[in-house]
């Protein structure tokens, strides 16, 4: 009687991205934040070499934690807005697998912005950030920040004052990843050996975010 | 008890905060009638509709549905109810086709059945040439027609209709009656709200008045009746 | 015709009184220990007194963030508006107590480290688990329905603390801290370290009693029975104007 939670996701993912190739009203916002933040940073540090390797990793995750937020802001929009949250509600799936869909759209369209960062930021800091512990850093820290926003997105989605609640929301709770993955991000391009540790721990508290997640999601869409 | 019952409510309340919308609502609908709502703005007639679909959940009082319970069986409920809100409930940037294709999924629908589902109910709705089309670009009684092919996709028992008149020109409103008499047909059971006595289709059999979040009349849908225990219920000064 | 409605007058129950009066004497009796039994610090002289209201605190903030994840869970499980209610005085007392933290922190550290305040990573943890609670107090004034509400802030409630725990096993796992630790080995470079006698202990045992037990059940509470007849307020209000 409910419908597979795997058909479910991948039906959501689907229709998430079909949405967005068709509009690219998500990836096109983010994407020119995602510029702009990295070029008003790399004017207001006017950094020299040395400071530069030590600030590049805190650049790269607070654009990628404000990218995140107007494209959370967005995507649960799209829903809420027309109603549409009430339509998935209505279908026999498990609350779980909505936001499995939601979510892994959320985190690919954020990883995207993140893994395009890599390259230009290489370019305009001129510091090697296409490199294996950055990638996989990145990917993991958008993975875990995607988990928490979307379902605090979710909920302010459905307040009155969504915009602005959601940073205050979601940057205090947020924390745990910022603090492993610039540590993280900072050691792989220092060479630094500790940045595995780093990373571990990133990819735990994730763990312990999405479990959470699929939890409580039921609560935070009941009326 | 009443085996023929698909929808049985029993001393329903809601209230939303401190706010009651519904103070004590009994009724039953059997299978395969067709029930006109009426209520004034505001009366609760959306409120009820969401209890019934399973959206939102009862402060107190119980509601069974083809012998389901809510909200504890709502899964099994969902997958017999469609419900046409007030809102399209549709995604604005993908075509009409593969609006219903992605509820199809939802509701666990294999692709050659989607398929299949899909092109009979765009060419009842009359939608059959504007399949490719963006919903976004479409009229309100384009998306209206759509909604209801949406709310029908899984073949539910029960449809539920909130206000599907609202906005809609008399052609529209003509072609609106014509599919909810082929769901009849089908032997669905309908309940459909609407705040005008005007717009009450011909076809629907009986009538629920909801005024202050009661049950005030329940009855034979006789238009002339009708009109004067509406106005006196619901405080209306004209229909 | 106005309808009557009940607002809860009844007097405070005699264990909340005998709690209060006891959570008062307590305190009473665990600043005596703190100023004037226990011995005056050979390095740090009287500041070092402060200690003794300083970590109680933080460790009082978690019983009653605590109530907050336990209030949540259960108002999840039950769907009783006290449950919520347990759970915003948790988040209010708890808040009120990092910032006791925070404050007797910044005041110790003026005279042992010549600066109110430094961006060490046990200080900037101390400083987040204040911001989490505001942000959970912010987000809570924001949300209108009041079920909505409920379960928001009991979800909201259960990260809040998930994420204050994770930062302090983070911060624990930097080495370069300057914070003294009293109880275990103190890091290397650490700062402003004292000796944990018995005289220290005798005063700090009684007090770390008090904040972890005492003081937050009495607050939560005292703050519980307001935020009832604030609601009760709400309805009698709503009334009025119904009528």
């Amino acid at each position: 009687m409910m419908t597979p939670f795997l058909a479910c996701v991948l039906a959501i993912i689907a229709k998430d991205l079909r949405a967005e190739f068709r509009s690219r009203e998500l990836l096109s916002v983010m994407a020119l934040f995602a510029l702009l933040s990295v070029l008003v940073f790399s004017f207001a540090l006017e950094l020299d070499r040395e400071a530069r390797a030590e600030a590049v990793s805190g650049v790269l995750w607070v654009t990628l934690i404000f990218a995140s937020l107007l494209g959370l802001n967005r995507s649960l929009a799209q829903e809420s807005d027309q109603g549409n949250l009430d339509a998935l509600l209505l279908a026999p799936v498990s609350r779980s697998a909505i936001f499995a869909g939601k979510f892994a759209g959320n985190a690919l369209f954020t990883g995207a912005v993140g893994l395009a960062l890599l390259p230009l930021m290489t370019v305009l800091y001129n510091i090697n950030m296409v490199a294996p512990g950055v990638i996989v850093t990145t990917v993991v820290g958008t993975v875990g920040l995607c988990s928490i926003g979307t379902l605090l997105a979710t909920m302010t989605a459905q307040t009155r004052a969504r915009e602005a609640l959601l940073p205050i929301a979601l940057l205090p709770v947020a924390l745990p990843f910022l603090l492993t993955a610039v540590r993280a991000t900072k050691g792989a391009l220092n060479g630094a050996p500790e940045w595995q540790v780093w990373l571990q721990l990133l990819a735990g508290i994730t763990v312990i975010y999405v479990v959470l997640c699929l939890l409580l999601y039921g609560y935070v869409v009941e009326e | 008890m009443d085996s023929d019952a698909i929808i049985e409510v029993n001393r329903l309340s809601k209230a939303y905060g401190l706010l009651p919308v519904l103070r004590g609502v009994d009724f039953s609908i059997d299978r395969g009638e067709w029930v006109l709502l009426f209520g004034a703005n505001g009366s609760g007639k959306s409120t009820l509709l969401r209890l019934l679909s399973g959206l939102s959940k009862p402060s107190a009082g119980r509601i069974r549905i083809g012998g389901w319970e809510l909200p504890r069986e709502a899964m099994a409920v969902r997958a017999q109810c469609g419900l046409v809100a007030h809102r399209p409930l549709l995604y604005e940037n993908l075509t009409a086709a593969e609006n219903l294709d992605f509820f199809g999924k939802l509701y666990g629908l294999a692709a050659d059945e989607r398929a299949q589902r899909g092109r009979d109910l765009l060419r009842q709705a009359g939608l059959a040439k504007s399949a490719e089309r963006i919903v976004r670009t479409f009229s309100r009684g384009m998306k209206q027609r759509l909604s209801i092919a949406r709310a029908t996709l899984h073949q539910p028992e029960i449809l539920l209709l909130d206000e599907p008149y609202s906005g809609l020109d008399q052609a529209a409103c003509q072609n609106l009656d014509e599919m909810l008499a082929v769901a009849q047909e089908a032997g669905r059971t309908i309940l459909l709200s609407t705040h005008q006595l005007s717009r009450a289709p011909a076809a629907a059999g009986r009538a629920l008045v909801l005024s202050g979040g009661r049950i005030a009349y329940d009855g034979a849908s006789d238009p002339g009746n009708l009109a004067e225990l509406y106005v006196e219920a619901a405080g209306a000064t004209s229909l | 015709m106005p309808k009557h409605v009940e607002l809860d007058a009844s007097p405070q129950p005699t264990l909340l009184r005998a709690l209060t009066l006891l959570t008062g004497l307590g305190f009473l009796a665990t600043l005596y220990l703190g100023l004037f039994v226990a011995g005056t610090d050979i390095q740090q002289g009287e500041i070092q007194r402060i200690f003794y209201i300083h970590m109680p605190s933080f460790f009082g903030a978690f019983t009653a963030f605590g109530a907050t994840v336990v209030g949540g869970m259960l108002y999840l499980a039950r769907k009783q508006a006290a449950w919520d209610r347990i759970a915003l005085a948790g988040a209010e007392v708890g808040l009120a107590f990092a910032l006791i933290n925070l404050l007797t922190g910044a005041v110790w550290a003026r005279p042992i480290w010549n600066t109110w305040w430094t961006w060490d990573p046990r200080l900037t943890s101390a400083a987040v688990m204040c911001l989490i609670y505001a942000a959970y107090l912010m987000l809570r004034a924001g949300i209108d329905d009041s079920n909505q509400k409920r379960n928001f802030m009991s979800v909201y409630g259960i990260f809040a603390f998930v994420s204050v725990l994770t930062t302090l096993f983070i911060i624990r796992i930097v080495p370069e801290t300057i914070h003294p630790v009293i109880v275990g080995a103190s890091p290397q470079n650490a700062q402003g370290s004292f000796e944990a006698t018995s005289g220290v202990f005798m005063a700090l045992a009684p007090s770390m009693l008090l904040w972890l037990t005492l003081m937050p059940a009495t607050l939560i509470w005292h703050r519980y029975r307001l935020e009832t007849r604030r609601e009760a307020l709400e309805r009698l209000k709503f009334q009025a104007l119904g009528d």
